[in-house]
């Protein structure tokens, strides 16, 4: 017991400047700058594995799914280097009395110490009988390890937002935790979160032992700072006027913009069309379907999702865009601003080519 | 007599908690309960039903698709949209991959542990357990330097605090495995966790994510062009190619040669949880449109009474077949706990009436879950990979006998083996390979229409609700990785007027029903041995055995949008 993650490497065979290097890598996960490196070393050689609860409440483990989707560091190496995942009720080896004795004495031995990532909402309806585990609500649950938590995590837009159970009529009552908890909670909402921005949070918590930079809503700005429609590679055809209008017809096969059919990529806060799917493989725009805005709160009474976003309740496309960019800060604005730059510059090759593609064919 | 309480059982998806009397170290009743609701049926009415496929495509991430699909097939069912071929093809590509993936999954994360001793690992010779691995596989990581790696890692890890295998049942007399074998399960454990983070990138090709890529009505959303680099093409074409080569390998070269390695030294689990005796299964993958069953690679049907010489056909549209009670679940029929309702016509209000927690025990009280209790022609059926099998078995499917002689034959057990724990267990590896081979089969004929350029990937003809008509109603059937899936949809005016999803898990793991015939876990816990009452280990084999997925089972349906707001807590 008590090793630190420096005195684990010296046991593998890792030398100083090894060790150093790697911390460098850590670094450029945790989305940070090289000279943050030594930074990183420092946090490396004090701390012990720090101990975390996975907790599962209402949900579908789909966040669970995608975080040992991770794909740098893998999930494997992390569960066995990076961090003490003492309890995950989809991962852990026992079960019942056992399982609830791996929670406790988590809790005992690292009191104020340990961090509690949380995946699912909290139904409150009905003394909180739609959600028992070990006889007990998930509401008592969730405020005994929230009690002497270091940090809370809210995985995923179950836990952020309430997402699926919570959407009209809510028959449950379904609660995302930072409603429930008198302390702050770090939303990573999404359904689910990608892998890697999952990792990276833990990474961000864990190795430096710091909160990321956070958003008014509780999500680092790291990853929720731009829409996904900032980023997306098919917004040269948006600003073009070249849409999809109708599921693989001639258009989708050339890749235009899928507003027309439902995107939510202009209102949606997440990290897809830069970070993207398993590993860089592709996000829901780049597979031909529409964003979904699942990391947007309350975006599954938005819908329906084919319905284009003019008549997105509140306001019109442009307008929804600046405003909530305003709203969101001075750094979210400066990045729109370098972005524009990017963008007129590919916007003019799309509409050369569309244009020389239209002469061709008169 | 002891009543053992399991809650949580972990290594599964939700939260399900089993309460099992013991006596004289036998099993002799069991309780299963199902202890979390979130009301989704009630969620979908007067939603557009082109959305549905979404909503329900969260009720589980871990069999991540199935629902989506059963979704878009019961909203074509009832607006009569036939899919293009070519679509049909990439969903066989994406369940096939499911099947694969999440097979996988459920040995080495799941359920291994319930077999595998950890700490006994650290005992193996490396070079020993690299000689064992070689002598049945010809996979590249089988070797001693490798071996010797995972060794050390589980010996720095356990010094640490172990993680998530603290607290296991290590030491266990019912661990029966070799030290060599221990570390050749525990390495691939390893590999394992690090390989199906690539198989699922077929999805995200496809579907754009994992989990939850997204899916279409009238067909798929991607659009496949071999000369646009925005579409499906050549590129991405042969990044699904690649992976399916590597799955082929970790499939056929680790996860089967190791389930016949582990089966080996389990045999006498072959004679306990048998369970139930009827099976049932709605078939899958269609060859020739989803309406055309007998061209299905897995055929539909029941097997009753484990009689192999007769399969039944099944009407999940007749209303006297599929039925769901409510005696012992926390619900009230109008017409009274005695009732069936056929998902078409049923009712449901919440009515929890356990104890208030915290509670100890769910003993004396008449209902005691959240799952309500499906019933097939009022019998109890096992659902999952063992039930289709002795169904195609049964339905005389050549393919799928042949692989399950071939696995009877290399434990050297009878057909007779199959009904239990360990048949179970088995049947998942087999069921993996089958889908192997057909997601390889599915792709090459994708290939050969991206040759011939028919790639259509959707029918648009009914996708305008002004074409609809004012009322229609479908079915949604999906033979999923954990068995019989069916969403029965009703549409009105252009909006879901009633859904309702009867899923594998509720069939197996369901209170008994207003006759008492238990339902699959609860019936195949009876007479399981346990040695020692505070470490259950026996009870997680039986109950792992069927890849439980809670989250999947329990909901609450409500046809005519109107019992829900009058929800009673008593």
């Amino acid at each position: 017991m008590g090793k630190t993650i420096w005195e684990s490497l010296q046991e593998k065979g890792y030398n100083r400047r090894q060790f150093l290097q790697l911390c460098g890598m850590a670094a450029a996960v945790a989305g940070l700058d090289r000279t943050a490196a030594a930074q990183v070393a420092a946090a490396f050689e004090k701390k012990e594995k720090p101990a975390v609860l996975w907790m599962h409440f209402q949900e579908c483990t789909c966040c669970s799914e995608s975080f040992i989707r991770a794909s740098h560091p893998i999930v494997a190496d992390a569960l066995l280097d990076v961090l003490s995942l003492n309890y995950s009720e989809t991962l852990m080896a026992p079960s019942g009395f056992q399982a609830e004795k791996s929670l406790k004495d988590t809790m005992e031995k690292n009191k104020g110490k340990y961090i509690v990532l949380v995946e699912g909402a909290v139904p409150t309806e009905h003394n909180g009988v739609y959600c028992m585990i070990g006889g007990k609500t998930a509401q008592s649950i969730l405020q005994e390890v929230a009690k002497d938590a270091a940090a809370i995590v809210a995985w995923g837009s179950c836990a952020s937002n309430g997402c699926v159970q919570a959407a009209k009529p809510n028959p449950t009552g379904a609660t995302p935790i930072h409603k429930l908890v008198d302390k702050p909670v770090i939303n990573v909402p999404g359904c689910p979160p990608i892998a890697d921005v999952m990792m990276s949070v833990v990474t961000h918590l864990l190795v430096l032992g710091q909160t990321p930079a956070l958003d008014s809503l509780g999500r680092p700005r790291e990853f929720y700072g731009r829409r996904v429609h900032d980023t997306c590679y098919r917004r040269p055809n948006y600003d073009a006027g070249l849409f999809v209008e109708s599921f693989d017809d001639e258009n989708a096969r050339k890749g235009y913009c899928l507003y027309k059919v439902g995107c939510r990529g202009p209102v949606t806060y997440n990290a897809c069309s830069v970070v993207k799917w398993n590993e860089g493989t592709s996000y829901p725009v780049q597979s031909g379907h529409g964003c979904i805005g699942c990391s947007e709160e309350g975006f599954w009474d938005n819908g329906p999702f084919y319905q284009h976003l003019n008549a997105f309740p509140g306001f019109g496309i442009e307008s929804t865009a600046d405003t909530i960019g305003t709203a969101v800060g001075l750094t979210t604005l400066a990045g729109v601003a370098a972005h524009a730059v990017v963008t007129n510059i590919r916007k003019h090759k799309v509409i050369a080519e569309v244009h020389a593609e239209e002469q061709k064919e008169s | 007599m002891a009543r053992i309480v399991v809650d949580p059982v972990t290594r599964i998806e939700g939260h399900l908690r089993i309460e099992a009397v013991v006596e004289n170290g036998v099993i002799t009743d069991a309780f299963s309960a199902g202890t979390m609701i979130r009301g989704l049926e009630k969620i979908l009415i007067g939603r557009d039903p082109r959305d549905a496929w979404a909503i329900t495509e969260r009720v589980c991430g871990v069999c991540t698709t199935v629902h989506a699909l059963a979704s878009v097939r019961a909203v074509e069912d009832a607006l009569g949209i036939a899919v293009p071929p070519t679509a049909e093809l990439v969903r066989n590509i994406m369940l096939t991959t499911q099947y694969v993936q999440d097979h996988v999954i459920h040995f080495y994360h799941l359920h291994a542990l319930d077999w595998v001793d950890i700490i006994n690992a650290l005992k193996a010779d490396p070079k020993k357990t690299a000689d064992l691995a070689q002598s049945f596989s010809r996979y590249d990581r089988n070797t001693a330097a490798h071996f010797a790696e995972v060794q050390n890692k589980i010996e720095a890890f356990a010094a640490s605090g172990l993680g998530i295998f603290a607290n296991g049942y290590w030491g266990h007399p019912a661990y029966k495995l070799p030290p060599e074998a221990n570390l050749l399960a525990v390495a691939h454990y390893l590999d394992a966790l690090e390989w199906q983070k690539e198989i699922v990138k077929i999805h995200a090709v496809f579907g754009g994510k994992n989990p939850h890529p997204n899916y279409l009505v009238g067909g798929v959303p991607c659009s496949i062009d071999a000369d646009e680099v925005a579409a499906i093409n050549s590129e991405r074409l042969n990044l699904v190619s690649s992976l399916i080569t590597q799955a082929n390998e970790f499939v056929n070269e680790v996860y089967i040669p190791d389930l016949l390695a582990v089966a080996s030294f389990y045999k006498d689990w072959a004679k306990y949880g048998g369970g139930l005796k009827n099976y049932l299964a709605y078939g899958e993958f269609p060859t020739k449109g989803y309406g055309h069953t007998e061209s299905f690679r897995f055929a539909r049907g029941a097997v009753m009474g484990r009689d192999l010489s007769t399969v039944h056909p099944v009407n999940p549209r007749d209303a006297q077949e599929i039925k769901e009670y409510i005696a012992h679940s926390w619900y009230a029929y109008e017409g009274g706990d005695a009732t069936g309702m056929h998902p078409w016509a049923g009712e449901t209000k919440i009515a929890y009436t356990g104890p208030q927690p915290p509670f100890e025990t769910l003993a004396g009280y008449d209902k005691y879950s959240f799952l309500k209790t499906p019933r097939w022609k009022e019998n109890p059926m096992e659902v999952g990979p063992l039930a289709r099998l002795l169904v195609s078995y049964a339905a005389g499917h050549n393919d799928v006998k042949e692989l399950v002689g071939m696995v009877l034959g290399r434990l050297n057990v009878p057909v007779e083996a199959l009904f239990s724990t360990l048949g179970r267990t088995a049947a998942r590896g087999i069921d993996a390979a089958l889908a192997m081979v057909w997601l390889k089969d599915f792709f090459g004929q994708l290939m050969e229409r991206v040759k011939t350029r028919e790639v259509s990937t959707f029918n648009n003809e009914k996708w305008d609700p002004k074409t609809w008509p004012a009322e229609c109603e479908g079915v949604g059937l999906v033979e999923a990785p954990r068995g019989a899936l069916a969403h029965w949809i009703r549409i009105k005016d252009g909006k879901i007027d009633n859904y309702q999803l009867v899923v594998p898990t509720t069939w197996n793991g369901s209170p008994r029903d207003a006759r008492s015939q238990r339902s699959a876990f609860e019936e195949s816990l009876i007479g399981t041995p346990v040695a020692h009452i505070d470490r259950p280990v026996e009870i997680l084999r039986t109950v792992h055995s069927f890849d439980p997925c809670l989250a999947c089972a329990v909901h609450l349906y409500d046809p005519q949008g109107r019992h829900l707001h009058q929800v009673s807590f008593e």
